[in-house]
């Protein structure tokens, strides 16, 4: 194979960051191109369809499905309040009614008469839609949201939860090899994203949460503590509506991984500024990873870098991303074409890598991942 | 593009097929060619599915699995990025075919009148055509019409089969439903621009209300109904409608499939649909009961054919990448600990799990990885086995059909189909089971996971090519099978499993193999023991068993038995860890001593 395909996330310093935000439905945009938008600025916003409520009519006044519409005193289109009559039935002479009452408050949006069955709806439920990163708004997508672009930092997580969030950024370990424990956490966390090592455990988090922390960045955690974290036991890698309170984003794995130095450097050296996170997850097809953004409106677009996209070559710079050298870093030194035996009697094709230690070790290509030297 | 134009593109006769597989993890390419009057399978080549950043474009994987065999082959197939057809000289192929699965397969949502009835045939219909079945909808599932509509609303399922009723009978749950589906007004899971894509097979004499309910709202398509009468399901027009949505929608709105359908002149087929095809031919051809197996990265499909009945069910969130973590959560630490054969701390084994999870792509290196991928892979098959049987169940009725062509007779009512004695062959696919470095390590997998009784075949899908010669055969049935049955099927030989418990160390059975023009082969097998005896591929002895009197092979307790076993590359495999319960031993040091004592009998790994 001439060319090994090889996933990376990327960590870069300056490029351009894009952020398309985008309703779900079709509704009113709040900005105009040129704008000058902050993290927390509503762009867009729109209604979603209110919750839909069946009543059936017929069971109710115990008529045929194809009486209901004559015994309807509400039309089609009219508001109804919670218990407010809908439908009424006459039985003899006119001396008992039978009534139908709605049972929430909303629209009366269909009556069937093959099923007896009115449909209610409820009031819309308002949807807005914030820019996310502080930056500018260069594109209006009419009706459906905007583009929102900036200069600065892009760092990719493997794993995180929690959704969206902004805060400024704090680094509060020395090295990427210490874990974050409650001792280094500041006595007021408020509107901060911490940046620690190694690892981390849940009674960490939530502290750092209780103190005001929106996020926290770190190189690894223990399944089991996510586990506890979480309350439950993740089964598939699809995340970001976990309400915990705190987004975490993990840029390793899990265990007690060190940070990747040029990660925890280049975090290091934002120390303070703005930064847009989110844990949200998705290891499936349209594979979203969690992402750290620095928009940093003082860089100028000249600094740029190319967009990270290639193929593993003899000088790539890699990471092994599985036992039983997870973690370690290292430069690509042989890519032998042919498929080589591995412990385990398979056979599958490997390249040699020369550690930062200066060791030389031989990996499959499919367990590392190109990082951007 | 319509059905015309692929046909036109279609050769009657090929001396080359290029096929491909886009799986959830790897994208699989196989060349087939005719030589000496044969069709065989030539060459292989893999590359990771692309469809993360930064390619984020299926084709980007399917041209490095073409590259891979090009480079293996020694023949060019690719003009750049165009696959060369027909073939001319040593240059190209005579046609291209895929499967896939990536893009998350097809995710359906179906709905009936009643749950075990049309509900549960419309679920049959769906599972059958490949699909992932997210939720089941029925008018009497004890939920109150809002859950459902707020059911549809998050699911966003790429398409929904609806059904219910039968031909002329009840209209009014099937309005109901169709109702629910109005206010719901679902949105299809990719893309907000087009229609949901909705198949009606229910009552015929509902069509017009369900037409009037949700026509201008989904792209809605009437097929025949699923379930006609109370005694009969006719699934074949549901499931071909599925495989035409399944083009037309889904395909055409993953990432990079829009230009992977204009490659090949045949339809794209959902790949657990190619491999159900297969499983379908072995049971009609050898005439016999199968259970077969598909484990992949995402998801773990189950098909079989018990007293010719096919059924197939996808357990969607148990696999060996991105769902391996729903393996441990399901099984839960203690079960998938009680297969590791060495010491191991349960919490290094949850982050080993998680981190395969998040990097689903990774391989094992060492041998301990590899023996907890496969203690891992035991538990998916096993509980997937489980959803199966819990689906594959008769009608209450005499007859059904289940292909277009075949009725059969029926007499199961409600129980499940599966039985373990009748079946005769156990065919195992996917990653872990077709690429195990040592086939014993497929065999023993299937049988600790499947726990097989009597006397059961086991064969593996030598390199995982079933799903594109299942797509392969819907035009080329004769290359299809003729490569299937020397390339593909790897018989591994016969487990022989007595039904029965002792105490460890105490007879249990003696078996005796008579190879033609040798002396036979006669042991003595205690209870607790795993035996490995020679019966190569291409082999067939006659093999008398005689149980002690706690032990049943078939013919009764105690009673002894002859029959005719098929050999294989493994050979047979006398498991006298009993059945019915299987135990293992709950304390560490023991399970240890004994998984590792098994798996030197057997030579399972290195070093053993």
């Amino acid at each position: 194979m001439a060319h090994a395909y090889t996933p990376g996330l990327r960590v870069t310093g300056r490029t351009t960051l894009l952020k398309t935000r985008r309703l779900p439905l079709p509704g009113e945009v709040m900005v105009q191109v040129g704008a000058k938008v902050s993290a927390d600025t509503v762009v867009a916003r729109t209604e979603l369809p209110g919750n839909v409520r069946t009543v059936n009519v017929a069971n109710v006044l115990g008529l045929p499905a194809a009486d209901v519409p004559s015994a309807m005193i509400v039309k089609v289109g009219e508001m109804v309040t919670d218990g407010q009559i809908v439908a009424q039935s006459k039985s003899f002479f006119g001396m008992f009614k039978s009534e139908a009452k709605a049972n929430t408050t909303g629209m009366l949006e269909s009556v069937s008469e093959i099923t007896g069955q009115i449909t209610l709806r409820e009031a819309p439920i308002p949807v807005e839609v914030d820019a996310y990163i502080e930056g500018t708004v260069i594109e209006v997508m009419p009706r459906e949201g905007v583009v929102v672009e900036a200069s600065g930092a892009f760092i990719q997580g493997i794993f995180g939860v929690g959704g969206e969030t902004a805060g400024r950024l704090k680094r509060v370990v020395s090295s990427p090899e210490e874990g974050l424990s409650d001792d280094k956490l500041p006595a007021d966390c408020s509107g901060l994203i911490l940046v620690g090592g190694s690892q981390v455990n849940r009674q960490t988090i939530m502290k750092a949460k209780e103190r005001g922390a929106r996020g926290i960045v770190i190189g690894g955690i223990d399944a089991e503590e996510l586990r506890l974290l979480l309350g439950y036991d993740l089964g598939v890698a699809i995340t970001g509506n976990e309400t915990i309170g705190i987004t975490v984003i993990v840029t390793e794995g899990f265990g007690r991984l060190t940070m990747a130095k040029k990660t925890f450097d280049l975090l290091g050296s934002m120390d303070g500024q703005v930064t847009s996170i989110n844990g949200a997850t998705q290891i499936r097809a349209g594979v979203q990873r969690p992402e750290i953004l620095v928009p940093m409106t003082t860089v100028s677009a000249d600094h740029v870098e190319a967009d990270f996209a290639g193929g593993l070559d003899i000088g790539s710079s890699i990471r092994v991303i599985r036992e039983p050298y997870f973690g370690h870093l290292g430069i690509v030194t042989e890519l032998p074409p042919e498929l080589r035996a591995l412990e385990t009697e398979s056979h599958a094709r490997v390249l040699k890598v020369k550690f930062a230690d200066g060791k030389e070790a031989v990996v499959p290509r499919a367990n590392v991942e190109m990082i951007e030297g | 593009m319509t059905n015309e134009t692929h046909s036109a593109r279609i050769p009657t006769e090929v001396q080359s097929v290029l096929a491909t597989d886009c799986g959830s993890t790897t994208t699989k390419a196989i060349l087939i060619e005719k030589k000496n009057g044969e069709y065989r399978l030539t060459v292989r080549g893999e590359a990771p599915t692309t469809v993360e950043a930064p390619f984020e474009d299926v084709t980007r994987g399917v041209l490095n699995a073409i590259r891979e065999v090009e480079e293996l082959a020694g023949r060019q197939i690719l003009d750049g990025e165009t696959i060369i057809t027909p073939q001319e000289g040593n240059r190209g192929v005579d046609i291209y075919l895929s499967t896939s699965s990536a893009g998350g397969g097809l995710q359906m949502m179906v709905t009936g009148a009643v749950k075990a009835m049309s509900a549960e045939s419309a679920e049959r219909a769906a599972l059958g055509a490949g699909a992932i079945v997210m939720d089941v909808l029925a008018a009497n599932d004890g939920r109150l019409p809002h859950e459902r509509i707020q059911r549809i609303r998050h699911l966003r399922p790429d398409m929904v089969l609806l059904s219910g009723g039968t031909d002329g009978g009840d209209k009014i749950k099937v309005a109901e439903m169709a109702e629910l589906i109005a206010a719901a007004d679902p949105k299809a899971r990719l893309g907000t621009q087009y229609k949901l894509p909705v198949i009606y097979a229910g009552n015929k004499e509902a069509q017009s209300i369900v037409k009037e309910r949700i026509g201008d709202r989904t792209d809605l398509e009437m097929v025949d109904n699923l379930r006609p009468t109370l005694e009969s399901e006719n699934l074949r027009p549901a499931r071909d409608a599925i495989h035409h949505l399944f083009m037309e929608h889904v395909m055409a709105h993953a990432p990079g499939y829009n230009k992977l359908v204009t490659w090949t002149p045949v339809p794209v087929m959902p790949t657990p649909g190619a491999v159900g095809l297969m499983i379908e031919t072995i049971a009609k051809e050898e005439d016999i009961d199968v259970l077969g197996v598909d484990i992949g990265g995402a998801t773990t499909d189950v098909f079989s054919v018990f007293s010719k009945i096919f059924n197939r069910t996808v357990s969607a969130n148990l696999g060996m990448s991105y769902s391996v973590s729903n393996v441990l959560a399901e099984a839960g630490i203690d079960n998938v600990m009680r297969w590791v054969p060495f010491q191991m701390d349960p919490g290094d084994l949850r982050n080993r799990i998680k981190n395969k999870m998040i990097r689903p792509t990774t391989i094992p290196q060492t041998l301990e990885e590899l023996q907890v991928e496969q203690a891992i892979s035991r538990e998916a098959l096993r509980l997937a086995l489980i959803q199966h049987k819990s689906l594959a169940v008769g009608l209450k009725g005499v007859q059904q059909e289940r292909t277009i062509s075949d009725t059969f007779s029926q007499t199961a009512s409600g129980e499940t189909l599966v039985n373990m004695e009748t079946l005769a062959l156990v065919v195992g696919s996917g990653g872990v089971l077709s690429h195990a470095p040592r086939r014993v390590q497929s065999a023993i997998m299937m049988i600790d996971a499947f726990l097989p009784e009597f006397d059961t075949q086991l064969a593996v899908d030598s390199i995982f090519m079933m799903p594109q010669l299942g797509v392969m055969s819907t035009k080329y049935p004769h290359a299809a099978n003729e490569v299937f049955k020397k390339d593909c099927l790897i018989r591994l030989g016969t487990c022989i499993a007595p039904v029965g418990r002792a105490k460890d160390g105490e007879a249990c059975v003696t078996v005796t193999v008579n190879h033609a023009g040798g002396a036979p082969d006669k042991r003595e097998v205690t209870f607790g023991q795993m035996l490995l005896m020679t019966l190569d591929a291409g082999q067939q002895a006659p093999v008398t068993l005689e149980p002690t009197k706690n032990f049943d092979v078939g013919a009764g307790k105690g009673k002894s038995r002859t029959f005719e076993a098929v050999g294989g590359v493994v050979g047979l495999i006398i498991d006298a860890r009993g059945r019915r319960p299987f135990e293992l031993p709950t304390d560490e040091a023991t399970r240890v001593r004994k998984l590792t004592e098994w798996n030197k009998a057997l030579s399972v790994y290195p070093g053993a």
